[in-house]
């Protein structure tokens, strides 16, 4: 049913009364889209507060570091394994599931591992200035995404320590899929950044488009 | 009286799915202090927002004594009333008016009111009220460090927030960032809980536009908040490191004292834009709820249903969606390009085309109504009343024109505390009033609650109306004294001293709602299940105060709207949410 139509329903007439009631691992998934809706406003809020500043003439560009690509290939990685996981799970592989799952958390924590190192590699080079504001930007974004993710891993981490020994498929099926979708999402956010942290100076036409410049 | 539901799938289909299992605890600490029902959170907010809320209160008086009596008091310097000025305004927004309706309210009243025995997820309830409490504490401290709490205004602009020279730059403003985070991530647990519970907890046959208005009003506010907070987290985050680290997200480069600042480039506007980017949208964090539930209020306690149902909903959601786009008419003063202006100032007047059909459509429900002046009605009369007025001097201010020559002045301060201070704080008295029977099982005192009504509601009078006046003239607000400025004329310092007088009467009376509500507790009349005759689900529980799990051995099936109140034909003058139409049928012709 739309919502449209819900909303229009008069609800005076005692004879309108469907309701679809979902159970636990639906409401599980529906917090989770919600959340990611507030992460969504918190990571569109810091874009838009970059993309506004990078339009003032004084704007410095970061300089670009090339084990951000490593990094971002990783973290590809980890939602592909997931993924996997995800398939395997829906199969009824559990071995299959249990390697990709593994390989999921591996790969994030590689790419971690990734950031921590273009922190110190940024920390160590000439341009690092930390009053300038594109310095400052990107160890604030790095460091808030890199946070969403190490939540991820403890929700990945009691997932992980279910899937051995006897249990539950669907529960663990559930975990699974919102795991999955979680690091999609996160890594969706991630290519949005950086683009944006490796734009440079070339995002002009972006921002005369929206107004920005 | 007990209703057998009957399967009358054409009017509640089936549940799909069974119920969910309840956490029990067994020890009393588990019951009560680590508590996982959300009923027993809801008290725990409650009291701790009317605590901080109380120390807020002595601030103002503190405030007021300044302004109506300058150089009287040693113990109020110029940096102490900033710093009254700034945690009054934060402690009443965020902490005392947020959390109580939303983790107060919401807490206690979702559940009950959609049929269900708790919220989804009972323990990151539970952890959202003591991070909560961690956060209040964190604020509270604030108070006992070196340079005392932040005197930045609760706005706390840079660079003047975390530049030296301004009250508790250094401990001050850390922790009121700090408190403010923490706030944030103990609303967003508890507020996904509100907002799952409401859309995937519902009993069976209670759609969303079966839901009291009550329900609406605090969901639309939750997804708000939801999606407001980030801004005010961001923005408290980049602040933070500015301060402790030396970057320069805000601060631009400054000269103090002769010397250049470590600081370059920073741009203090985006602050003002990010904290108003949550700002506007908190108005109607805290008058949403409000909202939702004076048109229950109003409709229990005139005997009629709701004017207007639906259109209480499309408005509850329209005023949600247009407040992401007023934010910055909060900015007029702070040079923004006329354009903007423009634009911030149209949709600001358009937000007042929903907020009127809700003004119109309670006013409507009275309107032949079977008026009983309760106290809980005569505070929803009171709301109706001082929201009015509020939103009218709104016109004003949201005009780009009219709001500049107004900006910083008194009159700006009694606008919004009519309209976001007094107005959502009736409807909290009125609601306390309405469901304290529920929550304790006896009634709050009658005389005393209406002397709590009338010395409030005039006392509020006397204090804000004066104030647009002053306002009017041109005294500036946040000043500690004012002095050389002909153009105020002496009878203003009357006005104060009068405004002082009757906001020291408003607040002594507090204590007697606070007596009322203790003393009633133990001596209070017994109540009975259903008071106020109500017709929603939080009245028809089988036990008062409802036990753990709310609703007994089975869950109500619900019928019906929440107004069916003096329904023709109908033998009561209202009829349960859960009574089924058979059996409506059945009572008319076993009474008649």
């Amino acid at each position: 049913m739309s919502i449209f139509h819900d909303l229009t329903v008069k609800p005076w007439l005692t004879a309108q009364g469907t309701v679809e009631l979902r159970d636990k691992a639906a409401a599980r998934k529906l917090a989770l889209k919600v959340f990611l809706a507030i992460v969504t406003v918190l990571f569109m809020l810091l874009v838009v507060a970059y993309a506004r500043r990078m339009a003032y003439e004084d704007w410095r560009p970061s300089p670009q570091l090339g084990l951000l690509w490593a990094n971002t290939f990783a973290l590809v990685l980890s939602s592909v394994a997931l993924q996997w996981a995800l398939f395997s799970a829906r199969r009824g592989q559990t071995d299959g599931m249990r390697v990709a799952f593994l390989a999921g958390g591996a790969f994030t924590v590689v790419f971690l591992v990734g950031q921590i190192l273009a922190w110190r590699q940024l920390g160590t080079m000439a341009y690092f200035d930390v009053t300038n504001p594109a310095i400052a930007f990107f160890y604030l974004i790095t460091g808030l995404h890199g946070l969403h993710l190490l939540g991820g891993l403890v929700a990945w981490g009691r997932t992980f320590t279910k899937v051995w020994g006897d249990f539950d498929l669907a529960k663990i099926r559930n975990s699974v899929e919102l795991c999955t979708l979680y690091w999609h999402y996160l890594l969706g956010v991630w290519l949005v950044l950086f683009g944006l942290l490796f734009s440079g100076n070339n995002l002009d036409i972006l921002l005369k488009l929206c107004g920005i410049k | 009286m007990s209703y057998v539901a009957h399967d009358e799938s054409a009017f509640a289909p089936p549940a799909e799915v069974e119920e969910v299992e309840l956490y029990h605890a067994k020890t009393w600490v588990g019951k009560y202090v680590w508590s996982q029902d959300a009923k027993v959170i809801a008290i725990q907010y409650a009291m701790t927002a009317i605590g901080i809320g109380l120390v807020a209160l002595v601030l103002s008086w503190l405030m007021r004594l300044q302004l109506g009596y300058p150089n009287t008091f040693s113990f109020i310097n110029p940096s102490n009333y900033l710093q009254f000025v700034t945690m009054h305004g934060m402690i009443m927004v965020i902490y005392l008016l947020t959390a109580l309706f939303l983790g107060g309210f919401g807490n206690y009243l979702i559940p009950l009111m959609v049929g269900a025995r708790d919220m989804v997820f009972p323990y990151v309830n539970m952890v959202s009220y003591w991070v909560y409490l961690f956060a209040v504490l964190l604020l509270v401290a604030s108070f006992f460090v070196t340079g005392g709490p932040t005197g930045a205004g609760w706005t706390l602009y840079p660079p003047q927030a975390i530049s030296h020279g301004t009250p508790g730059a250094s401990w001050g403003i850390i922790l009121m960032l700090v408190s403010l985070a923490f706030f944030i991530i103990g609303f967003t647990m508890g507020g996904l809980n509100y907002v799952v519970t409401v859309l995937q907890a519902r009993t069976r046959g209670m759609t969303m536009m079966r839901l009291p208005l009550t329900v609406w009003g605090i969901f639309m506010a939750t997804v708000l908040a939801l999606l407001a907070f980030p801004a005010l987290f961001v923005s408290a985050i980049m602040m933070i490191l500015d301060l402790t680290l030396g970057t320069s997200f805000f601060m631009p480069a400054l000269v103090s004292m002769g010397k250049l600042s470590e600081h370059t480039g920073g741009n203090p506007l985006l602050f003002q834009h990010l904290f108003w980017f949550f700002g506007h949208p908190e108005v109607y964090i805290v008058a949403l709820p409000a909202f939702g539930i004076v048109s229950d209020l109003l409709s229990v306690h005139a005997r009629k249903n709701i004017f207007g149902y639906r259109m209480m909903v499309w408005a509850i959601l329209a005023i949600g969606a247009l407040s992401f786009v007023v934010w910055a008419h909060h900015m007029y003063v702070s040079g923004m390009n006329p354009y903007f202006g423009f634009f911030f100032a149209t949709t600001t007047l358009i937000i007042a085309v929903p907020t009127a059909i809700k003004v119109y459509n309670w006013v409507l429900t009275l309107w032949r109504g079977n008026i009983h002046l309760t106290v809980p009605m005569l505070f929803a009369i009171g709301f109706i009343f001082t929201f009015i007025n509020g939103g009218l001097t709104g016109l004003f201010l949201g005009n780009a024109t009219v709001s500049v020559p107004l900006s910083d002045t008194m009159f700006v301060v009694a606008h919004f505390h009519m309209v976001m201070a007094i107005a959502p704080i009736m409807v909290v008295f009125g609601a306390i009033y309405h469901w304290y029977p529920k929550i304790t099982g006896r009634m709050l005192n009658d005389t005393l609650g209406k002397f709590h009504f009338w010395v409030t509601f005039v006392g509020s009078y006397c204090i804000y109306y004066p104030m647009h006046y002053l306002g009017m003239m041109g005294v500036p607000r946040r000043y500690y004294a004012i002095s050389g400025t002909d153009f105020i004329p002496a009878s203003a310092h009357f006005v104060n001293e009068w405004i002082t007088i009757a906001a020291l009467v408003v607040g002594v009376v507090q204590l007697v709602f606070l007596y009322n509500l203790i003393s009633s507790y133990f001596k209070g009349k017994p109540s009975g299940s259903n008071p106020w005759n109500a017709t929603t689900l939080e009245w028809q529980t089988p036990d008062t105060p409802p036990k753990h799990g709310n609703f007994g051995a089975a869950l109500p099936v619900v019928y019906r709207w929440a107004y069916d109140y003096s329904v023709p034909g109908a033998v009561e003058d209202f009829i349960p949410q859960n009574v089924p139409p058979r059996e409506v049928a059945g009572r008319n012709t076993s009474k008649t």
